[in-house]
């Protein structure tokens, strides 16, 4: 128990100092590279808080998918912070002292840290979710069938997130145009460094990619029973594509997954889970009620409702993250 | 299938915007949209009609029966707020046809629509989820799709104006997270009608009351509640004309409504309004709101920011008739939601006709557009009448409402705050007329056509306001059971 | 006290800094990172509310007794997704804004529209930026 305080306090400790460093950065690749760290702090913090699934996404997410595209952008755009001026800091200032204000009030009266007996565990859902399930979805993982099955919809609403986001960029960076594919190689710049021609991270980056992808399926079909599922794989998926990307050039990339190809699986995935809403329906259920899908059998058919769910979170996840990535880094060779 | 109708409500939107992208053709992107807005409205009205008969209906998603699954509630405080939203899409897509076309660059018109459904799926959920995390998710996907719509705006302009109100959207959003994450705290639920039941007796929860607090301060930056509409102007006036149409007639109502769902039906009013000085802070915010707003709009010199700045006063006539916490004021506030929805969407298309026959929507270039284009103009004037309060249009009967409502509790203060936002209408809109009527035309440049679609759509929203005016029985019943279903037993 | 509740005040310190730092930082790049800082405190809150002394990961498995709650988890699943969407759209606004503007400094975009304004210019984007690049 000290152990886990100590590990605890030296955790939260490492947090506000990365935070409070980010803030005083005006170097932005520093600061982007710090809110890596936070981040990657902030999954060993989930960890210890047994939260495998989170501590896994936001590794995903913050340290991996988040720093690259605040790369990019950095890139494209200006890397070094104007000096704030004085007259900014004030309306930081009262927002920073009402917010804490409220937050410490209410922290007053919020259950001890970890106690067994506060509302979050007393209620009835407690039970439900990692008792009954086992009888009613019949998977380990809690995490997914809350995900999947109990609070689908949110899931749905936030693959609808995720895909909006691919739009937004798409909308905003391009391309718009389909590359027509007898356009002639625009001839490289001599002095343009590029990572496929150091052999090392050829091969190494080479070899890996197999492995990045194979890890992914393995995240993807494994969510039922460990940390992991549709979202965190497809997560990983992407980033073996924006590897490739990077060391082997972005046309080589794009000649690999074609834009319209890519958005086809963007659209698919989102389609497959509504589909799945619909179908359940027309099979006399509610949306989303995957006891339909295997009459008499209610858990053989929430395990398929759920594999199909994830593998549709999968595929949007790594074609809208992959999309994202090739929008920005061609934004970049346009220019 | 008729048991199926709340989620059709949702699903046909949400299903619509993959098929708008995965399509590509600008014409097959906007029958989807057309064909989306069409079918929520068909939902929207059967779901009234069965409410009306039979009250509450409730839809457990995946048959997990609340609070363990997420469930969507319709009751009679949130239909009409779906059929306000509905009906708004359904104008803006028969307006958006040949405004978009005109507005922007053809490879980006179907991911328009596509967004545009997205928004529409985004609201309609909002409004009709029983689950206040499900609501985030909702709040989230209308947002987030809504930064998008106004970034395509076409001037630079709109990137700024997409980018801060992102920021400050997202931080209002992160509010309303840590809020229901404190009510979760202490309830240990999600679900509304299960929260309201585990909050009932606990008002000295200091954990509760800034719950309160943090979700309010966020809905109030989605709602432009005076002092965050910073966002508001720049983002009605630079986005795309179908775009500022839809988001005036609906964004700000719907957070209102989610406001009102807190308020009463979660935290419920005796925490809110009694325990909480949230009603007097409301009606302050509001009287305020209402000059601010209102005196920025006299010194704008382009259209759309004037119609803009008004809404941040509109809010205000709104807050303020849902502060008061009394039956008749929040039926009044109903009611002003739907007319002044009506009449602002009115007057934002004339705007994005204008704009799009002139060029421009500068007050100095509209030197004279009366007398050129006197049915495009005089749409405008019949709706501005409305936004004034002048009888008999939809403005005043709810105007009216608001002040009776008023009256009845004594807020003479508010009350004189609103008539003086209403002489300050009487000057931003004959400050309009004046010129478009009064001055020499400057340019001699033939003004393009307009297309019968767009008038269409704009005639149809100001006879409807007008129709209203004469006969508000149908709004007025929509908001009476609004506003009894709100403070009656709230139905969870 | 302090041993009960000190976790919860360093989260709320983490979102603290980071709503500062998107208030009153003009950098829009910054304004991001903020903003993710301060999502990032609230979603290690929400974890927190979920943790329970000596429980594990809410995986079932024989032997173990006593689990964490497994719906806070799932909802900071569902946040994390959405922050990072915002987050990309957030990117992909500041890089048009940079084109636009040739900086990425609030004040600065404010006093170039100023100057438009001034000199009558209306903003129009040009057509071949606009419809999105190559």
């Amino acid at each position: 128990m000290t152990a886990f305080s100590l590990i605890n306090i030296v955790l939260l400790a490492i947090l506000v100092a990365t935070a409070v460093t980010i803030t005083r950065l005006r170097a932005l690749y520093e600061a982007a590279m710090l809110a890596a760290l936070f981040s990657l702090v902030t999954a060993c913090l989930f960890v210890l808080l047994d939260a495998l699934d989170v501590a896994f996404t936001e590794a995903a997410v913050g340290v991996g998918i988040s720093t690259v595209l605040i790369l990019g952008v950095l890139a494209l755009t200006r890397s070094r912070e104007a000096v704030t001026q004085r007259r900014r800091r004030l309306p930081g200032v009262a927002a920073v002292l009402l917010v804490g204000g409220t937050l410490g009030y209410a922290s007053l009266d919020l259950p001890a840290f970890g106690a067994a007996d506060s509302p979050v565990h007393s209620h009835p859902l407690t039970e439900v979710y990692l008792h009954q399930s086992q009888e009613a979805v019949g998977i380990p993982n809690t995490v997914t069938s809350v995900l999947a099955s109990y609070r689908g919809l949110d899931t749905l609403g936030e693959l609808v997130v995720v895909f909006t986001a691919g739009l937004a960029v798409v909308s905003l960076l391009g391309p718009l145009r389909r590359r027509r594919p007898t356009r002639p190689e625009r001839p490289r710049p001599i002095a343009d460094f590029d990572l496929a021609d150091y052999r090392v991270i050829r091969v190494v980056s080479g070899g890996l990619l197999p492995f990045v992808l194979l890890f992914a399926l393995y995240v993807l079909f494994h969510g039922e029973y460990g940390p992991g599922g549709g979202f965190q794989a497809g997560v990983i998926f992407a980033s073996g594509f924006v590897l490739y990307g990077l060391v082997f050039g972005l046309d080589r990339a794009q000649r690999v997954v074609p834009h319209a190809a890519l958005w086809s699986l963007v659209t698919l995935g989102l389609l497959v889970y509504i589909g799945l809403g619909m179908a359940t329906m027309l099979l006399g259920g509610s949306f989303l009620d995957y006891d339909v899908l295997a009459p008499g059998n209610p858990a053989t058919g929430q395990h398929l409702g759920i594999l199909v769910v994830e593998t549709a979170i999968g595929i949007t996840v790594a074609s809208v993250m992959t999309t994202i990535f090739f929008s920005f880094a061609g934004r970049g060779v346009s220019r | 299938m008729t048991g199926q109708l709340p989620v059709l409500q949702v699903a046909a939107p949400l299903l619509c915007a993959p098929l708008c992208v995965l399509l590509r053709s600008r014409t097959v992107a906007w029958l989807l949209f057309l064909v989306a807005s069409l079918a929520s409205l068909t939902c929207a009205a059967l779901l009234a009609v069965r409410v009306d008969r039979s009250g509450t209906l409730r839809y457990a998603m995946g048959d997990w029966q609340a609070p363990y699954g997420i469930e969507f509630v319709v009751n009679g405080f949130n239909t009409p707020v779906l059929l306000l939203v509905s009906l708004s899409a359904v104008v803006v897509a028969v307006y958006s046809r040949r405004s978009v076309a005109g507005e922007l660059a053809p490879r980006r018109v179907p991911l328009l629509y596509a967004c545009l459904c997205l928004t529409l799926a985004g609201l309609l959920g909002l409004a009709i989820t029983g689950d206040v995390f499900n609501a985030f998710v909702f709040l989230e996907i209308s947002s987030l799709s809504t930064y998008t719509l106004i970034a395509m705006g076409r001037r630079r302009q709109a990137l700024l104006a997409a980018f801060r109100y992102l920021v400050i959207g997202s931080v209002g959003a992160v509010f309303v997270l840590i809020g229901i994450g404190l009510a979760y705290a202490v309830t240990g639920t999600l679900n509304m009608g299960d929260l309201a039941q585990r909050v009932t007796g606990g008002h000295d929860n200091r954990s509760l009351q800034a719950a309160v607090v943090l979700v309010f301060v966020g809905l109030a930056v989605k709602m432009a509640v005076f002092p965050l509409h910073a966002w508001l102007p720049a983002a009605y006036a630079e986005a795309p004309s179908a775009v500022s149409t839809f988001i005036a007639a609906t964004g700000t109502k719907v957070a209102i409504y989610v406001f009102c769902r807190f308020a009463f039906t979660v935290f419920g009013a005796t925490l809110v309004f009694g325990a909480m000085p949230v009603g007097r802070i409301g009606l302050l915010l509001a009287a305020l709101g209402i000059l601010l707003g209102s005196a920025a709009a006299c010194f704008q010199d382009d259209l759309r920011y004037l119609l803009a700045w008004s809404s941040v006063a509109q809010v205000g006539y709104i807050v303020a008739g849902v502060s008061l916490a009394t039956t008749a004021g929040v039926s009044a506030a109903y009611l002003h939601m739907i007319m002044h929805s009506v009449t602002k969407a009115a007057l934002f298309a004339t705007a994005g006709l204008l704009l799009l026959r002139l060029g421009t929507v500068r007050l100095a270039a509209l030197a004279g557009v009366g007398r050129r284009m006197p049915w495009t103009f005089a749409a405008f004037v019949v709706a501005g009448l409305g936004l004034v309060g002048v009888p008999p249009t939809a403005g005043f009967v709810s105007k009216w409402a608001l002040v009776t409502a008023l009256v009845e509790q004594g807020q003479w203060l508010v009350l004189a705050a609103m008539l003086s936002g209403s002489l300050l209408a009487v000057f931003y809109v004959g400050r309009v007329v004046e010129v478009a009527w009064f001055r020499e035309p400057t340019a001699d440049a033939e003004p393009a056509a307009a297309p019968a679609s767009m008038v269409t759509a704009i005639w149809f929203l100001v006879l409807l306001s007008v129709s209203f005016g004469f006969d508000a029985s149908l709004p007025a019943h929509l908001a009476d059971a609004a506003a009894s279903a709100l403070l009656g037993n709230g139905g969870g | 006290m302090i041993a009960s509740h000190y976790v919860y005040w360093t989260f709320f310190a983490l979102m603290l800094i980071g709503l500062y730092v998107v208030i009153s930082h003009g950098n829009l790049l910054k304004k991001l990172i903020g903003l993710t800082l301060f999502q990032v405190g609230v979603f290690l809150f929400y974890i927190g509310l979920g943790k329970r002394d000596g429980g594990s990961a809410p995986i079932i498995s024989d032997g173990v007794e006593v689990y964490s709650h497994p719906l806070p988890q799932v909802l900071i699943l569902t946040a994390i997704v959405v922050g990072v969407a915002t987050l990309a759209v957030g990117l992909a606004l500041a890089v048009r804004i940079f084109e636009a503007y040739g900086t990425v400094e609030e004040d600065e975009v404010v006093e170039r529209d100023r100057a438009d304004l001034a000199t009558g210019h209306d903003g129009h984007q040009a057509a071949g930026r606009d419809s999105g690049g190559s």
